[in-house]
């Protein structure tokens, strides 16, 4: 599977564990539900780790964590939920995260380049289809009113 | 009023370029129904009944000579020649092709207009006092603020996904002229015990299916953290604003369900964190206010001596200049409201000749610049006293100077069930109708001040609740019929419409309208207005009357 990352189509290596799932060897992704639930477990892992974050989460609970993870992937159910801009805002900004932000689900092409004022670094839409328009639609304004979180 | 720099032209002429390849896409079929929907109502573009509407944004109200032209030239070329006013002091095209849109808003932005954010859950056009500037009753222009708050509102990249729309308006006055009780956010320019002119913030507010009135969370911010605020109060909406129902998702229920205290206490706790790194620093704020310096005024205005042997020859024009102009801070200078409600026309309806005629006035008359109004009209803010006969004739030859501003036929109307794809019932035929047993402008200017506004639907575009009389339309059973309610304001005084009784059936609004009005003439007390009347007494007196005949 590919995504984008810093404006490159790139390979993506992360293993995403679904919430029944076992774990697996290499990089990890998990709900931030599964987080909480086996920390201790999680840290012993070899290989990377990440975090997915729905649009209901709260991104506070993680801010402690944010040192131990590499990843966290916002995954947008619908791309009418615009809570994950606030999350990735709040990530990137207040909390410091240093590690990708990725937009990951159903998010909409067009919605990239505010996804990325607000800190978001690579893109994996739920369509690889749309990977072309992403990196496309990543430069629709030279301008901005608003100053970037990543600025 | 605002002129463009590089950065903003490039962005609005980004943003066409942006929707142009959008609605390529759309069309070719790369982008579904529910994506191309959501990215065309942030560029103000509706699909209605009959064809595609366009609403293009006009910021805090100001228009130049050059962009009424402009709104002629595409009325003419992409519609039926005719455009709309809304009550949020925008511009409707009822009739542009949806593969013609990218070239309108090209056409636009070379005139500093765009249709950005007038739809959708975003954050829509700021509005404000049509008076800015120029009224007697003014603590600080607003104009200043609406820009700055045009700008950060402007594509912001966090918060354009809301649960729903929201609205935010600024009032520089004693009076409020903008409804800013009934907006998502409420400004007010306020003068503190020190002296000091800050703003008082007021949130929760709002109309549509749920009318309520914004209360005061912060009582006096410091200028310099405008928009620090305003965004502290945008995240938490943003993330715990309710998205399940779109019916409770307003900030409004969010500030019900959290209660005033704990919202403000969530809102202050977010400001506290980023108010430092956000503030407006002096210069930035007088580079704005540079841009609403006052006009060239003449100072030998107030020696004008012509006014007075005209009212006295012309008993039309007196009854004009009495109703349809107002006092402005320069003596010698009047503003004047332009009544786009003529009795046979749609409320808010201009065609393409009258807005070519009212640039040409407009630069003859009041510097080229024009305001919309949130009640459908338009203004001249800045009309020379010895001007006003020969303004008034040139109106009225364009059938824009029917005496009845603040009158029963300064009706605000959506466009209802004729055009509007939401509507239950016709609004635009209901207001006709009262305008035909209102012909007698000496009753109707016996009866003074009275605001009807008239929706086709709950949805309540034309803030019927907020109407001293309010008509909603409503289906029942494929049939139309209309709530009454009375005593609404969005005025300082500012209140919620009771509910007469029943609905009563189309046929009947227009008498039901009348007898209304009747029972107040009959009942008044001396100089005393409808709403107070409606006050004193209630809806008793006027139900009995409205349903005896029942």
């Amino acid at each position: 599977m590919q995504l984008i990352k810093n404006k490159t189509v790139t390979d993506d290596n992360w293993n995403f564990i679904s919430d029944g799932a076992a774990l697996v060897k290499g990089d990890i992704c998990v709900s931030l539900a599964r987080w909480q639930q086996i920390k201790p477990e999680l840290l012993s892992h070899t290989g990377k780790l990440g975090v997915r974050i729905g649009p209901a989460d709260s991104v506070a609970e993680l801010a402690d964590d944010l040192p131990k993870l590499d990843l966290i992937e916002l995954d947008f159910p619908d791309f009418a939920d615009g809570r994950l801009f606030s999350h990735a805002w709040l990530l990137r900004g207040r909390y410091g995260f240093k590690g990708e932000l990725r937009a990951t689900g159903h998010f909409m092409p067009d919605q990239v380049f505010y996804l990325s004022r607000v800190g978001i670094d690579a893109f994996k839409p739920a369509d690889s289809a749309y990977l072309p328009k992403v990196l496309e639609n990543l430069h629709d304004f030279t301008v901005n009113y608003q100053q970037s979180i990543v600025n | 009023m605002y002129q463009y720099n590089l950065i903003d032209q490039t962005l609005v002429d980004q943003r066409v370029a942006q929707f142009r390849r959008q609605t390529e896409q759309y069309l070719n079929g790369e982008l579904t129904e529910d994506q191309f929907r959501a990215l065309r109502l942030r560029n103000g573009l509706y699909v209605q009944i009959h064809a595609p509407m366009l609403r293009v944004a006009v910021p805090y109200g100001l228009l130049s000579a050059q962009q009424l032209r402009k709104l002629a030239h595409i009325a003419r070329t992409y519609d039926k020649s005719y455009c709309h006013l809304t009550t949020r002091q925008n511009v409707q095209f009822n009739w542009p092709k949806l593969e013609q849109v990218p070239d309108i808003l090209a056409e636009l932005a070379t005139v500093q207009m765009h249709a950005i954010q007038t739809s959708g859950n975003c954050m829509r056009n700021t509005t404000t006092d049509p008076l800015a500037g120029v009224c007697i009753d003014e603590i600080e222009d607003p104009r200043p603020y609406c820009e700055l708050i045009r700008q950060w509102t402007t594509l912001h990249p966090e918060f354009d996904y809301l649960p729903r729309k929201f609205k935010i308006a600024v009032s520089g006055a004693a009076n409020d002229r903008a409804a800013t009780q009934f907006h998502d956010i409420g400004v007010h320019l306020v003068k503190n015990d020190a002296g000091d002119i800050g703003f008082s913030i007021l949130v929760g507010g709002g109309l549509g299916r749920t009318p309520v009135i914004g209360q005061v969370m912060r009582p006096y911010l410091e200028k310099k953290h405008l928009l620090s605020y305003l965004e502290a109060i945008l995240r938490i909406y943003n993330l715990f604003g309710r998205r399940d129902n779109k019916y409770k998702a307003r900030i409004k229920i969010l500030v019900k369900e959290t209660g005033l205290d704990s919202f403000t206490e969530m809102v202050e706790a977010e400001w506290q964190q980023i108010k430092d790194g956000m503030e407006l620093d002096e210069q930035r704020i007088s580079e704005i206010k540079g841009h609403f310096t006052a006009p060239d005024y003449d100072p030998t205005a107030p020696q004008d001596s012509s006014l007075a042997q005209q009212q006295a020859q012309h008993p039309d024009f007196a009854t004009w200049y009495k109703h349809n102009t107002t006092d402005h801070k320069i003596p010698g200078y009047r503003a004047v409201y332009l009544s786009v409600k003529a009795p046979d026309v749609p409320p808010g309806d201009l065609t393409d000749s009258q807005l070519e005629a009212i640039a040409d006035l407009a630069e003859r008359y009041s510097f080229g610049e024009v305001r919309s109004t949130h009640r459908q009209n338009l203004v001249f803010a800045d009309v020379k006293q010895a001007d006003l006969f020969a303004l008034w004739q040139q109106l009225d030859a364009l059938h824009l100077a029917t005496a009845n501003i603040g009158t029963a036929t300064d009706i605000i109307c959506c466009p209802g069930l004729d055009f509007c794809s939401l509507a239950n019932a016709g609004s635009i035929g209901i207001t006709k109708e009262i305008n035909a047993a209102l012909d007698d402008m000496d009753y109707l200017h016996d009866i003074g001040d009275v605001k009807i506004n008239i929706s086709g639907c709950m949805n309540g575009c034309a803030h019927q609740s907020v109407g001293h009389i309010g008509i909603l339309g409503v289906d029942k059973k494929g049939t139309e019929w209309y709530q009454i309610t009375l005593g609404g304001s969005s005025e300082n005084e500012a209140a919620i419409g009771e509910r007469l009784g029943p609905a009563v059936a189309k046929d009947e609004v227009t008498q039901a309208i009348t007898t209304i009005l009747a029972v107040y003439v009959e009942q008044r007390q001396e100089e005393e207005s409808f709403l107070a009347m409606v006050q004193r007494v209630g809806i008793d007196p006027f139900k009995e009357q409205v349903y005896a005949t029942h």
